[in-house]
């Protein structure tokens, strides 16, 4: 079929000590240094890593495609047994499309917005395989199907605007499999997508990569969507490849400091707010000018010694018993895996959810869509963004709000701050009516008792004004202190409070890490002591490793305040990590209600059982139930009939007369408080299996770590409690 | 898109109606109206004989009257001859009507010219005609040599064909019309003596000897404008996913630009271009003085010169008329353009 299957024996791709450098007025700045990886025929490949670590250059560095900036300094890039750095530009074109793809991470961006998809797809063929038209649009089409596209000739007749999000990504990927390439580069393809959405791409490009035999380089930070598509992995770490194995191997027993870092600092099953909290990784980056010598991860590390990290630099070193595991430490042999680094909390004490603070009732939110000013209005229509919420949260409780784009999640939060009004329905806060007065018309006290942590952190901030001007001038806002003495006083303790030395006071948000800005954001949301703190995704933008550190410090100082917090997420894990109670959204509507216990174990709502199943978890001894939804989140435009998800539902044939395409489903409250949306019957909800399982054979294999509590599981889950974020213990004893 | 389009013909006419009732107004005041009189009658003559001179063509009558007749919604008035007591026709040189009947601008009617001494209907649509082959010639000569430089430029940024090409335009958009307009006479006609340094034969016939230094003059400012905004445009273009797409795609850097990157890059030059229709109107006005071309810019500059009151109003609702049309004409082929804000 294609020249990968013709010599499994050959790699594919082989790079070896690679290096390549940017160019610019300031000087060279080397973005990877002797980054060295083999590919074989129908091996996926993942390279992982926080932003700026170079990962992306790597893979753009294999399609030569560096601008005019980049260069290959060093190291050899050999593609089926040919030096690419030896082809001429033509030679690459005929290279370029045809035997290597690449797959984008924002799908919109890398489609021609003037140009029909039909016509996009045809390229491909015209160019490398020299066909007619009609040969052209017959391949295209049939790849459009294979790629299980709904009504595959209109989407050839469309524009990328024209579609989802999803559906773009698709064709993407069409695009790509379309030459029939023997290597797939694929930078960070489902980033941009929901997580319903992202599992139905990873089981199409999962599915296409057997079906095809194509290799696959996965270009990605997120180390539970490695697991599930990669045969091997490599970690990446500023600029340089810090362990490279199987899958198996470096999850399991990872041997470098940075990777145990980065597998501590994420939640996964088994972590705990309160028994085992998240550890993160201290400092930051280092800027690529500013690497220190030897191990650039040292600064960071808690097994740095002087004298053996930074006297030389280090090579990948052979990790033995694992076939093709190379860790860049010196020290891997040495060092206890068990150890936690200094200052990293045992065990969180647990608090109690107080009194009600915060109290939504039946709460509407209706938008008029009048049609386009410029071309002719097609009469207003209106948008449901919120149907029928009602929900409570109590005093230093933690709500999860939970769902993809376009639930509503967002719009519930607009007018919870009042930057939206409520069409019907109450929020009461405290003892006040507050869903019908807008942000500007609500008292001071009102403002400064609810407020907000915002998702991007690098957009809101004044880029003008300091720090600490801009906490301050939020103090005067809020009444806070008499005199600019109190307020700068107040403004020092709040930086005590977010972990900031009192020095960034002077500091502009340019000159602060998106760690730090969210800090500051922070910062400025408890200001005035809010009682209730709203954080929509607040730390969604940020890399993983500093994810953990904010995620803490949220809870540390609502620990201390007894604040309310509605955490707005898409992401379950985070979610069973940091919630006492879960809200699940879908279309506007409240799907289902409980406890963090009862979102996470059966019986579920149908949606939420899908969206468990979607989440990536990057633990090798998860078994997951696999289920993929067909098709895209509709429109909150042109909503269907019934239940807002009859029209991706699986379980909507046990459900007799049609009800679910007909009527909304009633609420049904399945015991202590938790509530579902559903039509579905006792006896069917009773025989549901949890999601996701531990492997019970594999924990046994690798042993009980000693610190894992006893008896009692993660929230949710069947079979032996994991051991990370702990660290594994070897299982052979090293040198 | 038709409903859109019958929109915008409306508030074009709501805006002409306006329009023109401000000019009226502002060339009826009583200085404006006096400064006619004078010009139009003997030297030396007294308050009283301009006065008389006013009343006698029908310049008195009442504000809303005459805007009502010129606009054609009322019946012209004859004036009464004060000898005779006839009513005879306001000037000779037009026909009038002597008995009140509507003719205004609705009818086809725009009145008279004093300073021409004609209808202004025979100055204004032959000066209309002339400048209209005028700014033909200039827009075959601009567009595509600007599309092409601003392509040029723009796909790779910072080469030296680009600084080049961007420094030349620079320096032609820097240059006005009256400063490029001498130095192209004194080259080309004077030392030279290639090109004629006036356009007033090109009336009775064009030739490239006595119509290239008006439209170069015209072109080049122009070229500048144009190929600056295409070289933005072109450059951000260049630096889009999809671009690298199409380069990841395998096509050749030949098939990138005109395949993926022209049609994008060319959505904002294209109301650019449209913004300079109007542009050339004003535009003209220098030019068609400086080298003598009986166009609309000429007779604009006679009709204000001489306060010649309908000739006048009708050179402001032809303005007002090409303004509108080419901001429709863009708006429509801005959506042809762009798919996205394509009507469904």
């Amino acid at each position: 079929m294609n020249e990968a299957v013709r010599n499994p024996a050959e790699p594919i791709i082989e790079i070896e000590n690679l290096s390549i450098s940017f160019f610019t007025r300031k000087g060279e700045i080397p973005a990877v240094m002797d980054f060295s990886c083999t590919v074989m025929p129908g091996e996926a490949m993942g390279i992982v890593g926080e932003s700026g670590c170079g990962k992306s250059t790597v893979s753009l560095g294999i399609m030569r495609d560096l601008s005019n900036i980049g260069k290959i300094v060093g190291g050899r890039i050999k593609f089926q047994g040919k030096d690419m750095g030896e082809l001429s530009e033509e030679e690459l074109r005929a290279i370029r499309g045809n035997k290597i793809a690449m797959i984008y991470q924002e799908p919109m961006a890398s489609l021609n917005p003037a140009m029909k998809v039909g016509q996009q797809l045809m390229e491909v063929p015209l160019i490398h395989d020299k066909v007619s038209k009609e040969e052209a649009y017959k391949r295209a089409l049939e790849m459009v199907r294979s790629v299980r596209l709904p009504d595959p000739e209109r989407m050839m007749r469309s524009f990328p605007h024209q579609l989802s999000g999803g559906q773009q990504q698709r064709i993407v990927i069409a695009m790509a499999l379309l030459s029939k390439p023997a290597l797939l580069l694929l930078d960070e393809p489902t980033t941009a997508l929901d997580v319903t959405v992202e599992a139905g791409i990873v089981d199409l490009v999962k599915g296409l990569g057997e079906k095809f035999g194509t290799s696959m380089i996965f270009v990605s930070h997120n180390l539970g969507l490695i697991l599930e598509t990669c045969d091997r992995i490599t970690v990446m770490y500023s600029g340089e490849a810090v362990e490279t194995g199987k899958i198996k191997d470096v999850f399991d027993r990872m041997r470098h400091p940075y990777t145990q870092g980065l597998f501590r600092s994420i939640p996964l099953p088994g972590a705990d707010k309160n028994s085992r909290p998240l550890i993160s990784i201290p400092g930051q980056l280092p800027l690529p000018h500013e690497r220190p010598k030897g191990c650039n991860f040292g600064p960071r590390c808690h097994h740095f010694v002087e004298g053996v990290c930074n006297a030389a630099e280090i090579p990948m070193i052979a990790v033995e018993g694992h076939e093709g595991h190379f860790s860049r430490c010196v020290r891997f042999n040495e060092i206890d895996w068990e150890a936690l680094p200094p200052g990293a909390k045992k065990v969180n004490e647990r608090i109690e959810p107080g009194a009600p603070v915060l109290k939504i009732e039946d709460l509407r939110k209706y938008y008029k869509v009048g049609g386009s000013e410029v071309f002719g209005s097609s009469g207003g229509r209106v948008v449901k963004a919120n149907e029928t919420i009602s929900f409570m949260a109590r005093e230093s409780e933690t709500v999860a709000i939970v769902g993809e784009s376009g639930c509503g999640k967002s719009t519930l939060a607009k007018v919870l701050l009042g930057l939206e009004t409520a069409s019907s329905g109450s929020v009461t806060l405290g003892n006040k009516q507050i869903e019908s007065t807008s942000v500007e018309k609500r008292s001071v006290e009102t403002v400064s008792s609810i407020q907000m942590v915002f998702q991007n952190p690098f957009d809101t901030l004044n880029p003008s004004h300091t720090v600490g001007s801009q906490i301050i001038r939020t103090l005067e806002k809020f009444n806070v202190g008499k005199t600019v003495a109190d307020r700068r006083k107040r403004m020092l303790e709040l930086l005590d409070l977010v972990k900031l030395p009192r020095a960034f006071e002077t500091r502009k948000p340019r000159q602060l890490s998106g760690g730090q800005k969210q800090r500051i954001g922070v910062a400025r949301a408890f200001a005035g002591d809010a009682k209730v703190v709203v954080a929509d995704e607040p730390v969604s933008a940020l890399d993983v490793s500093v994810q953990a550190a904010v995620t803490e410090l949220l809870m540390d100082i609502q620990r201390k305040n007894k604040t309310t917090m509605l955490f707005i997420s898409h992401d379950l894990s985070v979610v069973r990590y940091i919630a006492d109670r879960v809200v699940v959204m879908y279309l506007g509507y409240i799907v289902e209600q409980g406890t963090t216990d009862q979102i996470f174990s059966p019986p579920y709502h149908p949606y939420t059982e899908a969206l468990l199943s979607a989440i990536p978890i990057a633990d090798t001894s998860v078994i997951k139930k696999h289920i993929v939804l067909e098709g895209d989140i509709p429109s909150a435009m042109n909503p269907p009939t019934g239940c807002p998800f009859q029209t991706r539902c699986g379980y909507k044939k046990l459900v007799p007369d049609n009800l679910c395409e007909t009527q909304v489903p009633p609420v049904k409250n399945l015991g202590d408080g938790h509530m579902s949306l559903c039509w579905l019957a006792d006896d069917v909800l009773a025989k549901m299996e949890p999601v996701i399982k531990f492997d019970k054979e594999h924990a046994a294999h690798e042993g009980v770590p000693d610190d894992a509590p006893q008896g009692a599981a993660g929230p949710g889950f069947a079979g032996a409690p994991p051991k990370r974020p702990r660290g594994k213990r070897p299982k052979l004893t090293d040198g | 898109m038709l409903s859109f389009i019958l929109r915008r013909l409306g508030t074009m006419a709501l805006t002409m109606l306006c329009l023109t009732l401000v000019v009226f107004f502002l060339i009826n005041l009583d200085p404006n109206l006096k400064k006619l009189a004078i010009s139009q009658t003997e030297m030396h003559t007294s308050a009283e004989q301009l006065e008389s001179w006013l009343v006698n063509h029908g310049y008195r009558q009442n504000f809303f009257s005459r805007y009502a007749q010129w606009l054609g919604i009322a019946p012209k008035q004859p004036v009464i001859n004060p000898e005779t007591g006839e009513p005879t026709k306001r000037f000779s040189f037009c026909n009038d009507p002597v008995v009140p009947t509507f003719s205004g601008v609705l009818q086809g009617d725009f009145g008279c010219s004093t300073k021409f001494k004609t209808t202004v209907a025979s100055k204004l649509f032959p000066a209309l005609g002339a400048t209209g082959i005028l700014m033909f010639w200039v827009l075959v000569v601009m567009v595509p040599i600007s599309l092409l430089i601003g392509i040029l430029a723009g796909m790779r940024e910072g080469t030296r064909t680009d600084r080049t090409l961007s420094v030349a335009s620079i320096a032609s958009t820097a240059t006005p019309e009256y400063v490029s307009g001498v130095i192209f006479t004194v080259i080309f006609a004077s030392w030279l003596g290639w090109l004629n340094g006036s356009a007033a034969s090109a009336s009775r016939g064009i030739t490239f000897y006595n119509f290239t230094l008006p439209v170069m003059t015209l072109a080049i400012y122009g070229i500048g404008y144009i190929a600056r905004m295409t070289r933005a445009s072109m450059v951000e273009v260049m630096t889009q996913q999809y671009i690298r797409t199409a380069r990841l795609k395998g096509l050749s850097f030949g098939s990138v630009v005109v395949k993926h990157a022209l049609r994008n890059a060319l959505i904002a030059p294209f109301t650019v271009i449209m913004l300079q229709f109007p542009w050339l109107l004003t535009g003209v006005v220098i030019v068609e003085v400086m080298f003598r071309y009986q166009g609309f810019g000429y007779t604009l500059v006679e009709a204000a010169g001489n306060n010649d009151i309908d000739l006048l109003l009708g050179c402001s609702l032809v303005s007002v008329f090409i303004v509108l049309i080419t901001q429709l004409i863009s708006d429509v082929g801005y959506a042809f353009l762009n798919p996205r804000i394509r009507v469904q």
